[in-house]
Formats: structure tokens, C-alpha cells, sequence
């Protein structure tokens, strides 16, 4: 084998955050082939760090990493890249399995107090509740 | 024919003009929709991990008070619950879909839900534009006493009533409930290529300038489309289209300001409602200077 080439080494602890994604988001994250349909329809894409491909070959790999991106907080769960995944992978389901391990450890992603009081004063009751389903 | 109806949060707070016109339009084709004595919030977005069982016991007593309905006989034939709100009703669906497919789930959740009467899987979960379709376009049409010639409407569905597929009202990607709704009542319906492109959602809450470039590209793009106003059956949709509007001002000076209806306000207008039921007071972009422009005021 050539030197050059960069073999990833999956550790233990890579398959047990790959499982762990696999279990809370009941997709089988590997199943992803990487065609990049999921980033190429994803209307937050533009605004994410990485893209939704990128996300998922993250999740497969196990690199925990993945949820430091700014992406599984700007995934609106719109479900576009769910209707359109050749695998017929659920990608919401990922990003939320993403969220949930940081909330779980009970890291909030918003903090309401910090919304200003105009913006509370007329936010309809439906924007706040998902954003505190989602985000806290 | 009385039917189950499940408001949620919003329509009784800053989407009160969905629901006036809603029951307004409702009443004129014979449909009398009533609200459960008690009913709880649905969680407003559906839970998405597996084993998040808890998320669902908000949707399933709604559920559940739909079921009492009835078996009373406080409502007219199968049991059924109408909803307005697409994320209401895409909560009440993906339970009703888990209850039904996972019947360990199910067993686990009446047995902690046990104050209230076991829920037995029957109740069809129904959103307003499927009663229209399932009552047909040519009742509602024959219903239409001030038809919206001329008014040339682009019919925005978001995601939720759409996404996923196993939940969706119709095709996801091409939809056509509610141009056919707008053909009825005598509108010019506008399809144009982000109509069921997301709206941003609950983004708006922390990423609201993000929403409102989002708010933008879709106006723009109606527009180009030739339409004059959007509607939408949606009340998070309608304040990111419509209350954003301003934020997209902000950005962009060149922007020009498009109303955005619920689709209930049209039917309302069309059937001839009262002016209050319309509630088109409470639109933020105005939209009485289109409709005077239009003769339909």
C-alpha cells in the first residue's frame, strides 16, 4: 500500500457513537452512499458549516465531532432531504438524534431568556414551543 | 354533519382569523366543527426519536378525546378529528401512525395515560383541505357567492402537511389541493417553484434574519410568477411569510411587500362571511388594497 494513503482507523469508540446514532434515530446511518442529494435540496444548506452529506459521513465514521457543527441546529426538520434519499434514509431523524445527545446532556442550544422582549411580544405560541421542543 | 375539530395554541392566540373563517366557511357547507370540552397542546413538532415514547402522550390524549366524541355520539359518523394547523396536524398523525404500527407502544402509553380511557388505534386524524377534497371541488365551488376572478393567488404548503410521505395530504413534491381549493372559488391559482420549499420554521425564534432572506426568496420568486398574494393553511408559515416580511425590508430596499392569506379567508371571502370572520385585520402585510383593486371589498 502506497504511504500517502490515509487509512481511517475506526476505534471502539467510534462504532459505540455510531451506534448510538443508529438506536436514537432508528436509520441505519452507514446505509448512506453519499450521492449528496440530501445537501443539494436541504434550503438551510447555504447557512450550515457543513453540509448534510457531511453530517451523515460523520455519523457513520463516529466522529463526535459532528456535534459541534452549527448544521444539526440549522436543520429545520422540513423533511425535504427525508422525501428525497435514494437510500430512503430518514436524515431529520439523524440531526434530531445529533440534537438529542447534546440536550440529553442537558446542553441547550437557546436560551429564551435571551430573546429579546419585542421579538417574545409577538412570536406566535407555535414558534416558541417547537424552538424550545427542538432547542432545549 | 358535526365532526371533531382540534384547534392547538396558535389559532386561539395570533391565528385567530384561521379559525373564524375556518368555522365560518365550514358553516356554509353544512359542517359544524366541534372543539373536544377539553384538549391539551400537541407538542406542536412531532418526536423523532425512537425512544422518545413521552413526546406522544400529548397528541394521544387529544387522540383520545376524539374517541369519547364519538362514542357519545357527540359527532357525525366514523371517528375522525379535524385540524387546521398543518403541525398539529402532523403531531396527531405520526402518533396515530406509531400507535397503530407499534402496538408495544401503544400498551405502554395506556397503561401510563391511565386517567383517561384506552385508545384503540381508530381514529382518523384529517386535515380541512382533505374534508374539502373529500366533499369535492364542484360542492365547494356551487358554494361560492363572491367569486375571486382576477385575484391571482400562489398557493405556498411548507413542508408539514406534505413531509414525510407516509403523513403528507398529497404529492410531496408537486402538491395541487390548494390550487384546486382556489380554482373553486374563482381564483387564478399561481404554481411556482418554492412552494413547498421550507419557510425556516421554528428558526425564526433564534436565526430570525436567517428566515426572513428565506421569507424573501419566496416572495421574490411568486412574484416572478405573477402572483399578488400567497396563501397558506399554516400559522408559523404565515408569521415567517408575513411578519417577516419587515426583517426582508430591512435587507433589502428594493423589496416589495406581498399579503399572505390563509386559504380559510379566501373560502370566507368567496362564500360570502361576514367581514369579521375573514379577519383580515389581523394580516400584517394589508391586503384590503388588493381586494378593493380587485372589487372583491
Amino acid at each position: 500500500m502506497q504511504d500517502n494513503i490515509k487509512k481511517i482507523q475506526l476505534t471502539e469508540k467510534n462504532d459505540e457513537f455510531t451506534r448510538l446514532v443508529n438506536e436514537l434515530s432508528g436509520q441505519i446511518v452507514t446505509v448512506c452512499d453519499q450521492c449528496g442529494t440530501c445537501s443539494g435540496s436541504c434550503p438551510m444548506a447555504l447557512e450550515m458549516d457543513i453540509t448534510p452529506s457531511t453530517l451523515m459521513r460523520m455519523s457513520q465514521l463516529g466522529q463526535r465531532e459532528v456535534m459541534e457543527s452549527r448544521a444539526m441546529w440549522l436543520c429545520a426538520a422540513c423533511f425535504t432531504c427525508t422525501s428525497r434519499c435514494p437510500r430512503g434514509l430518514d436524515l431529520a431523524k439523524v440531526a434530531e438524534a445529533l440534537r438529542q445527545i447534546k440536550l440529553r446532556d442537558a446542553i441547550r442550544h437557546v436560551d429564551l431568556k435571551k430573546i429579546p422582549k419585542e421579538d417574545l411580544a409577538t412570536l406566535p405560541p407555535i414558534a416558541l414551543i417547537s424552538c424550545s421542543q427542538k432547542f432545549t | 354533519m358535526k365532526i371533531a375539530y382540534y384547534p392547538g395554541c396558535t389559532l386561539k392566540a395570533t391565528a385567530k382569523s384561521l379559525e373564524s373563517s375556518a368555522l365560518a366557511a365550514a358553516k356554509a357547507l353544512g359542517i359544524e366543527m366541534v372543539e373536544p370540552e377539553k384538549w391539551n397542546c400537541c407538542g406542536v413538532v412531532p418526536s423523532l426519536t425512537s425512544d422518545d415514547l413521552m413526546r406522544h402522550i400529548g397528541p394521544l390524549r387529544n387522540l383520545i378525546h376524539a374517541q369519547e366524541m364519538s362514542k357519545a355520539g357527540s359527532v357525525d359518523g366514523d371517528p375522525r378529528i379535524l385540524t387546521l394547523c398543518p403541525m398539529c396536524y402532523n403531531t396527531l398523525k405520526s402518533t396515530n401512525l406509531r400507535m397503530r404500527t407499534k402496538p408495544d407502544d401503544l400498551k405502554t402509553l395506556n397503561e401510563f395515560n391511565y386517567l383517561d380511557e384506552n385508545y384503540d388505534g381508530k381514529v382518523e386524524v384529517l386535515h380541512y383541505l382533505e374534508l374539502l377534497r373529500d366533499i369535492g371541488w364542484d360542492k365547494v365551488a356551487a358554494k361560492v357567492r363572491k367569486p375571486l376572478t382576477g385575484l391571482k393567488i400562489a398557493p405556498y404548503y411548507g413542508c408539514l402537511l406534505l413531509r414525510p410521505k407516509e403523513i403528507g395530504i398529497d404529492d410531496p413534491e408537486e402538491p395541487t389541493i390548494q390550487n384546486e381549493l382556489l380554482n373553486a372559488l374563482g381564483a387564478e391559482s399561481i404554481t411556482f417553484p418554492y412552494a413547498t420549499r421550507c419557510c425556516g420554521s421554528y428558526q425564526t425564534v433564534p436565526e430570525k434574519y436567517s428566515v426572513a432572506e428565506m421569507t424573501y426568496e419566496i416572495i421574490a420568486m411568486a412574484r416572478k410568477y405573477g402572483a399578488e398574494a400567497l396563501s397558506t393553511s399554516c400559522p408559523l408559515c404565515a408569521f415567517n411569510l408575513d411578519n417577516r416580511q419587515k426583517e426582508a425590508q430591512e435587507k433589502h430596499s428594493h423589496f416589495k411587500p406581498m399579503p399572505v392569506f390563509y386559504f380559510t379567508q379566501l373560502m370566507a371571502l368567496a362564500f360570502g362571511a361576514d367581514r369579521k370572520e375573514c379577519g383580515f385585520e389581523l394580516n400584517y402585510i394589508e391586503p384590503m388594497t388588493l381586494l378593493k383593486e380587485k372589487k372583491l371589498m
